[in-house]
């Protein structure tokens, strides 16, 4: 600490390269922290995903329905704690473009199946008690405005009464949270009765099971288990647990990852060749300061210790105006990854590249730095 | 003037080598802006122009009312035949209208890159199906025989998702299906499995189709059939020219991949202009004492300013090039596959155009001319007393 001042001027005696190449880090890192932060919002379902909870849906795809009949068999599989059902809406408001999360759930299972939505007691049970009851995630309702009480239309885009009208009417009855993944405050769900009792086509069929396990160690033996069960009927099954469900469900997109990663791999690549030019060029300009530093009685080592120090100041300092930066612009990207909030690693992990860059730009002029003779750079050899 | 500007913009450039270490942070940052831009920009365009060339005007898809895609649509046998009977659509040699009432359902199989399962779309086709899309030609093998479990696949599929090769078997339904054809297409069919809509029924245990398309006598008949079939009260069909259902389908994608294109593209050419302002800078600082005693001797102003543009601006299209290059040389018919507006997969190639490169070079030189402005006018304003003196 008591070499701050140093560091500091000599990091401002050239003030115009210093500016620029702070401006090129702080850039670098705006555009790290909205993309690590669009990357990690949508590995966040994957690694919140509980191992003891199995998904079971058809073996040729998720779309085909699976009959209720299957229910009870896969309760009665050793191991199994209790079984959910539910099936996708298609629902949206008033505009096709207005798309809502909806799911015909059973109500009296599917909430102690999922512990993480908090939901008060007492609207579970207006929940099961209403036929054309829904509950709706915090989120959606702020966006609509809806309140408990509240009477909301949605069109579904595939299912359809028996005169092919696709207007359900619901009753809220009840508003949850989820604080473990704010992004599913975004759902809608009411009861599988109503939904199964009135839709004209698929009666009896469920879109997938939730099967919750009393040990998550034995997981993939019961979803073996299950799918030998159903093996060679017309209606096989495909068990996974929630992080696979979840993966591949994200796959399909596409490999948002290797994207993400193939343009801050192209980022910092270019940002290397800045900043270690920036060093080199500043270290240059200022072996004669060094070398007296020396005849002072600086060791090697010490001197060695203040350059790393100056790059590491300079890039650390950069990184935490950029990723700041991307903190503030974030919720920009609401639409598009659910969540308002930067995700706190993104930040960790952000100093940690910092370090990193200051570390590769900063070692070689240290290195020559410390190999300095003092006579020759006093005389400017 | 010339004689001048040439005379100093050839001593500066044969001094670049001198020092490269700067010069290179302009190309290398150039690089990777439009390395990037066009890289996802290549993405975009694939991804419109398979959609675009799905479909054609003289064509027209029904959907049940209210449904936005095929996958959410059903619609009865009854309905179906109302359509075909409707006027405006064409008829082969024997009468026959040229319609396909088409079955879609998913089904899942492996990607070939790291196995995940992708929803495939299995589209159960009619009897006048070939004649309906003569786009489709079948590269080998043959096509399914009505009423047996036999598929044909599309080339894209095939490259892009494992066991579905000529000959081979997919297990599901219960029941065995053969692959017994693959047909190439430069449009989204071309990611699909096709097979006999009544197997695919049967096999599905369903009794609705999703789609009907048509055939029109020509393109301008279109509002007639729309008006003919939306008119009649007992159905309530959505009419759509197949030109703009694909568009529907693919604009949302491709909005969201050119503006990523032209965010991401714009914040790294923000970076990239520090770095050039950067360079040009130390470059002009470093030759402080070399243009003082240049303009000493009577060389003007703005020779040494336009040579300082002319160093910048040319570091600026070599990093173009680069970049160019490299997302041509890296990306260029890679096939890539994501999930579309209808829920399922389409595999389309990256297309690294002209015309996107031009874009990158503009970009560039942009980038290049900003930044050997400032750094330029400093060059020029500076007393020469003071340069020579080296204050």
């Amino acid at each position: 600490m008591k070499y701050f001042p140093l560091l500091w001027s000599g990091l401002w005696c050239k003030r115009t390269r210093t500016l620029l190449t702070l401006a090129s880090i702080v850039v670098a890192f705006l555009l790290f922290g909205l993309l690590q932060g669009v990357n990690a919002a949508f590995s966040h379902g994957v690694e919140e995903s509980r191992l003891n909870r199995l998904y079971v849906q058809s073996r040729v795809s998720f779309t085909e329905s699976l009959p209720l009949a299957q229910l009870s068999q896969i309760e009665s599989v050793a191991g199994v704690e209790q079984v959910a059902y539910a099936h996708w809406f298609g629902g949206y408001y008033q505009d096709p473009k207005n798309f809502v999360f909806s799911y015909p759930v059973d109500a009296d299972r599917f909430f102690s199946v999922y512990p993480e939505i908090e939901l008060p007691p007492d609207q579970l049970k207006a929940l099961i008690n209403t036929r054309t009851g829904a509950v709706v995630g915090a989120d959606l309702a702020r966006t609509y405005g809806w309140k408990i009480g509240d009477h909301v239309p949605l069109k579904s885009q595939i299912w359809t009464h028996p005169g092919g009208n696709s207007d359900w009417e619901f009753d809220i009855v009840g508003i949850f949270e989820e604080p473990v993944d704010r992004s599913q405050e975004q759902s809608f769900y009411f009861n599988f009765k109503y939904f199964d009792e009135a839709r004209a086509f698929g009666k009896g069929g469920v879109g997938w099971y939730v099967v919750q396990l009393r040990d998550a160690d034995q997981g993939p033996g019961i979803a073996a288990a299950i799918d030998a069960r159903f093996a060679n009927s017309p209606d096989e099954t495909k068990t996974q647990n929630e992080k696979e469900f979840t993966q591949s469900f994200l796959r399909q997109f596409g490999d948002i990852n290797f994207l993400v990663n193939a343009i801050i791999g192209a980022v910092f690549f270019a940002l290397l060749f800045l900043t270690g030019n920036t060093m080199m060029q500043s270290i240059r300009e200022r072996i004669p300061d060094f070398a007296i530093l020396k005849t002072l009685g600086f060791s090697d080592d010490a001197v060695l210790t203040l350059v790393l120090g100056e790059a590491l100041l300079l890039c650390v300092t950069a990184s935490l105006f950029g990723l700041a930066a991307a903190t503030v612009t974030f919720p920009v990207m609401k639409s598009v990854v659910g969540v308002a909030r930067l995700p706190p690693q993104v930040f960790l992990e952000g100093l940690s590249v910092a370090a990193l860059l200051a570390l590769v730009t900063g070692l070689p002029p240290a290195l020559k730095v410390r190999r300095l003779a003092i006579i020759d750079s006093l005389s400017g050899r | 003037m010339l004689r001048q500007i040439l005379a100093i913009t050839l001593i500066n450039l044969a001094s670049i080598p001198r020092r490269w270490g700067p010069s290179l942070v302009i190309v290398v940052g150039i690089a990777g802006v439009v390395g990037v831009l066009i890289s996802v920009l290549a993405m975009a365009h694939g991804f419109l122009d398979t959609m675009a060339h799905t479909g054609r005007a003289d064509r027209a898809i029904v959907l049940r009312g209210g449904s936005n895609s095929e996958l959410a649509s059903t619609l009865s046998r009854e309905t179906t035949l109302v359509i075909a009977d409707a006027p405006g659509v064409a008829k082969d040699a024997d009468g026959h209208a040229i319609v396909s009432a088409e079955v879609v359902a998913i089904i899942d199989l492996p990607l070939r890159q790291g196995g995940t399962s992708a929803n495939v779309t299995l589209r159960g086709v009619g009897p006048q199906a070939v004649a309906l899309r003569p786009e489709l030609a079948l590269i080998a093998g043959r096509w399914f025989q009505p009423g047996l479990r036999e598929m044909v696949v599309g080339r894209s599929a095939q490259q892009q998702f494992s066991g579905i090769e000529l000959g081979s078997r997919i297990a599901f339904r219960d029941a065995d299906w053969t692959v017994v054809g693959v047909f190439a297409s430069d449009d989204s069919h071309a990611s699909e499995v096709m097979a006999d809509s009544e197997v695919v029924l049967g096999a599905y245990r369903r009794n609705l189709y999703q789609s009907v398309t048509v055939l029109l006598q020509s393109a301008s008949l279109f509002d007639s059939f729309k008006t003919f079939l939306t008119s009649n009260p007992r159905l309530s069909v959505e009419v759509s020219r197949e030109t703009d259902y694909y568009a529907r389908l693919s604009a949302r994608l491709g909005k969201i991949l050119t503006y990523v294109a032209y965010v991401v593209g714009g914040i790294m050419a923000v970076g990239a202009l520090f770095g050039a302002l950067n360079t040009m800078y130390s470059a002009v600082s470093a030759r402080t004492v070399e243009i003082a005693t240049l303009r000493a001797i009577g060389f003007a102003g703005t020779p040494i300013l336009v040579s300082v543009f002319v160093e910048s601006l040319l570091l600026a299209l070599l990093g173009a090039l680069i970049g160019a290059g490299l997302a041509w040389l890296f990306f260029n018919g890679n096939a890539v596959n994501t999930l579309s507006g209808n829920f399922t997969q389409v595999v389309f190639h990256l297309q690294v155009t002209p015309g996107l490169a031009i874009l990158g070079i503009l970009w560039a030189a942009v980038i290049g001319l900003l930044g050997g402005l400032f750094p330029a006018m400093r060059a020029v304003r500076r007393p020469v007393v003071d340069a020579l003196r080296g204050h």
